[in-house]
């Protein structure tokens, strides 16, 4: 069966009388300032191979040493993921492909530094087993010259940075409790909010800091049993994932429908054509030949120094949303908890809980962050709590208009300038209630019928009132005021 | 073992391999017929554990000077033969 016959639109609700089985590998930039065993710099975006010393390039005679920052982030990970912190050593994993100069990659294979955690997903309610958050070393970069877009079959060569090589990461391994791609989104969102947390990572999956390997399989619905899995690598984006789980998962279930075996492979996605396909056949794991790394000796954290990396830990996730949630009265569901959710997993609830404390209207401010601020997120940094405040506070006390409000704060964000200040260059300065009630009775005087008929009880009217002060105002009247003034002038 | 370790050897180098290969072999069942029960694994023969470093920025080698050991490079980046497989 053509793998293009699948079509690759949708992620949720297609497989009737079938359920997908997933587990994720997310593997984790840490937030060092240097690589795992060097002291060459870890950073992104710079000039190729200029962040190189004869450590990462593996030259002879040259010796690893761990970073013990690099140790206590991975901790900080264990035990934000709840995991069991003991003892691990470091194995060689070797293989031959050039992206590891030294032609293996130093990982913990026996015994992981943080094993059997568990995540609880906010939205789905979920408990997702955590098998294990091991410390590894990230690889070169591989860029394939000629042949057909820079994919690796039909290159002619490939060049090699190795500015990534040595960047410490740390793989986390879910057991294969995840049942939807939407499941796994909110995994890897959940996740990536807690890396963030921890301040073990700074979660930038467009950097390349967090990337993802799905494991995927299908059975009938009902099945005890797995089925055959196959592992789609280097999920880059959200929006990858769950696109290609979904066509993962359809591919399977059309190939057992069809009479045909899954076969179990690792398998690369496309994400212009929305395909995935096979990369080649799985390897045992006894090719890898991992043995012991004699260079490094055992990580034994004692219980103090974890106690110490506890204390070290920021506010993680589920704590933040609590804290959003007592803003509120009974929240643990609904549009306002998934608001919470929003906001905590972009990062927003500090503004918002400062919006309150500061006297600003809970409600709205959650709204706002949740909408208008998340719209544009790269400005975050240049809206302070403050200035987020005084917006809230002005839409509240009816100075600005719903619609107004958002078009300040859409200002804000894009200058960093303050609600006051925007919203007077805007000219939407509130009108005085006095000049809103001169309008009122200038409306009515020209609507004398209109005015008997509202005055009559007849409510509906009341919005051609708002209307026509409204167009006089040239929108600057705030309508909740017009209405309030209606109905006094009526009784 | 020869395919695993990307070697070429001739008949004769490989009928020598075994052989040296399966002495070794032999050596490693000799131990593990001891009794280990009440030992543990032995991860590093030094008694060491927890050797760190600080996460302190060192300098790095020079582009230039890396690069001019490599048989070939180009944009400064190290230029491989093309690769078959993909990438573990």
């Amino acid at each position: 069966m053509a793998d293009n016959s699948i079509p690759s639109d949708g992620v949720e609700g297609f497989l009737p009388g079938w359920e997908m089985v997933v587990g994720l590998e997310v593997h984790c930039e840490l937030k060092t300032k240097t690589k795992l065993f060097c002291g060459c710099a870890n950073s992104f975006g710079q000039e190729p191979n200029t962040n190189i010393c004869p450590v990462c390039l593996g030259l002879p005679g040259s010796l690893p040493v761990i970073n013990e920052q690099a140790v206590e982030l991975a901790i900080r990970i264990g035990l934000s993921l709840n995991c069991t912190v003991d003892k691990s050593i470091f194995h060689r994993k070797n293989y031959f492909y050039p992206d590891m100069p030294k032609d293996y990659q130093v990982s913990q294979y026996e015994k992981a530094i943080n094993e059997n955690g568990i995540l609880e997903l906010p939205l789905s309610k979920k408990t997702v087993r955590i098998e294990r958050a091991h410390i590894e070393e990230d690889t070169g970069k591989s860029v394939h010259v000629g042949g057909d877009g820079g994919r690796i079959h039909g290159a002619d060569h490939s060049l090699v940075d190795y500015n990534r090589a040595g960047i410490p990461l740390v793989e986390i391994v879910s057991a294969p409790d995840l049942r939807s791609a939407e499941e796994a989104r909110e995994y890897v969102t959940e996740l990536r909010s807690i890396l963030v947390a921890s301040a073990a990572s700074d979660g930038k999956m467009e950097e390349g800091s967090l990337r993802v390997d799905a494991n995927v399989s299908v059975r009938r619905q009902g099945s005890e049993e797995f089925g055959t899995r196959c592992e789609i690598k280097n999920l880059n984006s959200l929006r990858s994932l769950t696109r290609a789980i979904g066509y993962e998962a359809r591919r399977q279930v059309a190939l057992i429908e069809a009479g045909e075996r899954v076969v179990q492979q690792t398998r690369h996605w496309n994400e212009d054509q929305g395909i995935t396909s096979a990369m080649r056949s799985k390897e045992e794991a006894y090719d890898y030949r991992y043995f012991p790394e004699p260079d490094l000796v055992p990580l034994e954290p004692s219980t103090e120094w974890i106690s110490e990396i506890r204390t070290h830990i920021g506010l993680l996730p589920a704590a933040r949303r609590e804290r959003l949630t007592a803003l509120f009265s009974d929240v643990s569901s609904g549009p306002v908890y998934d608001q919470i959710v929003t906001a905590v997993g972009l990062g927003l609830d500090d503004l918002v809980v400062g919006a309150a404390e500061n006297g600003a209207d809970p409600r709205l401010a959650l709204a706002r962050a949740t909408n208008e601020v998340a719209s544009d997120i790269g400005n975050l940094p240049r809206l302070t709590i403050e200035k987020f405040s005084d917006l809230i506070k002005l839409e509240s006390q009816s100075k600005l208009s719903a619609t107004q409000a958002k078009t300040v704060l859409g200002k804000m964000l894009e200058s960093g300038a303050d609600a006051a200040g925007v919203a007077k260059s805007l000219g939407f300065e509130a009108l005085d209630s006095t000049v809103i009630e001169d309008l009122v009775d200038q409306v009515i005087g020209s609507s004398p019928k209109e005015w008997e008929r509202f005055s009559s009880g007849e409510d509906q009217l009341a919005g051609f009132f708002v209307g026509q002060v409204m167009k006089l105002s040239k929108g600057k009247a705030d309508g909740k005021i017009v209405t309030s003034l209606l109905r006094s002038k009526r009784s | 073992m020869a395919n695993l370790a990307k070697l070429s050897l001739s008949e004769e180098e490989e009928l020598m391999y075994t052989d040296q290969l399966g002495a070794i072999l032999d050596h490693a069942r000799d131990i593990m017929s001891l009794d280990t029960d009440d030992l543990l694994p032995t991860a590093h023969p030094l008694e060491l554990k927890n050797v760190f470093r600080p996460d302190v920025e060192t300098a790095s080698l020079s582009r230039e000077e890396v690069l001019s050991q490599a048989p070939a490079s180009e944009d400064g980046r190290f230029l491989v033969p093309r690769i078959l497989g993909e990438a573990p």
